[in-house]
């Protein structure tokens, strides 16, 4: 009896070999992809693909310091509003699901529509940054590298202040990228969708003992 | 080995406590017997004289040159947003926030609409501050001119 085929035990020995190489191939074809694709999802070019993006917040960014400055160092839309450790990140990605959605509704596809819910979207976002204590802000910004003696008064006053009291940058930092919703300031602002402006300026133990 | 290693450890804790411990005493001791340039002890949290050389960054707010001149603005501006939503110099400027920002309160002038109605707050005539409150600059006059500044502007 003539028998071409190798012995069941080096059948499995090969079937298994093989099987480890198409499994490695595959793993690093599958986390290239993983990864480009999250990068992809990360540019510029991929926010501004939905014309809500481009037509209002892009515009609004434009005119901020962190689109145009005079050493040209830029902070793109990621920069801010995903964050850069994995887990959040997945998890902000995961969110994303829910903006995709809102596309599809056309829940803010005209100035109107949008300027309805900036106060909702703006707040979401403040609370997100409080959450996190403002990293996205801190991945350049670190408060322990400030040189403050290169600060205005004001600002050193300002930022030991809050560091002090553990206040986090989006306390005070906010609509520095994009126009702010209505906020009542209390300057005769009657809007009933404005946002409080205890909501705005959070206080903080410092800001209330000061001297009346 | 186990007991050569337990005396290993001993001898470096040993070590260790006794080379740190005059680094603690001097820790404690910020001076070291030497004068400071601003002459109080480094631990020392009067700021009083770094906070005159902070002031300095931004000049205090320049006198006003006759007497209706609305004051200068005594900072800068950039990227301080005044729309309908939002007025960024109240922010610290109006009543609410001014005591809290230790900020010049918008002056109750501001507070009559055009009609002569007196208001509880701005006015929306006055709502656009930059428009009468510039900021300050050393700009010097572009014609030389006699004119004398009242002693009554301050």
């Amino acid at each position: 009896m003539t028998n071409n085929h190798p012995p069941p035990a080096r059948q499995w020995r090969r079937f298994v070999s093989r099987g480890i190489v198409i499994a490695f191939v595959a793993g690093i074809a599958l986390t290239a992809i993983f990864n480009i694709t999250l990068a992809w999802t990360n540019t510029e070019d991929f926010c501004l693909s939905c014309h809500e993006m481009k037509d209002y917040n892009y515009r609004e960014y434009q005119n901020t310091t962190h689109y145009t400055n005079r050493s040209g160092v830029r902070a793109v839309c990621s920069d801010c509003h995903v964050p850069k450790e994995f887990l959040p990140k997945m998890w902000r990605k995961l969110r994303a699901a829910n903006e995709v959605w809102h596309k599809l509704l056309g829940s803010i596809d005209t100035p109107e529509k949008f300027a309805e819910k900036r106060a909702k979207l703006a707040q979401s976002e403040w609370r997100r940054m409080k959450a996190n204590d403002s990293q996205e802000c801190r991945n350049c910004h670190e408060a322990a590298s400030f040189d403050f003696s290169a600060q205005g008064y004001r600002a050193i006053q300002r930022h030991e202040e809050a560091l002090s009291a553990g206040q986090t940058c989006i306390d005070c930092h906010k609509g520095i990228a994009h126009q702010l919703p209505p906020i009542a300031q209390g300057i005769g602002n009657t809007d009933p969708a404005a946002v409080p402006l205890e909501v705005f300026r959070p206080a903080t133990e410092a800001t209330e003992a000061a001297p009346e | 080995m186990k007991i050569h290693l337990l005396t290993a450890a001993a001898l470096a804790t040993a070590l260790a406590t006794s080379l740190l411990l005059p680094c603690a005493s001097v820790a404690a001791d910020d001076s070291g017997g030497l004068a400071t340039l601003r002459g109080k002890p480094l631990s020392a949290t009067d700021t009083a004289t770094t906070d005159a050389l902070r002031k300095a960054i931004e000049t205090d707010p320049f006198d006003r040159d006759f007497t209706q001149q609305p004051p200068l603005v005594s900072h800068a501006v950039d990227e301080y947003p005044v729309t309908r939503a939002f007025n960024k110099c109240m922010d610290c400027h109006s009543w609410e926030n001014a005591r809290k920002e230790k900020a010049t309160k918008v002056s109750s002038t501001h507070f009559k609409d055009a009609d002569g109605k007196e208001l509880s707050t701005l006015a929306a005539r006055r709502y656009f501050c930059l428009q009468c409150h510039v900021p300050q600059t050393g700009a010097k006059p572009l014609i030389a001119n006699t004119y004398q500044r009242p002693a009554t502007a301050r």
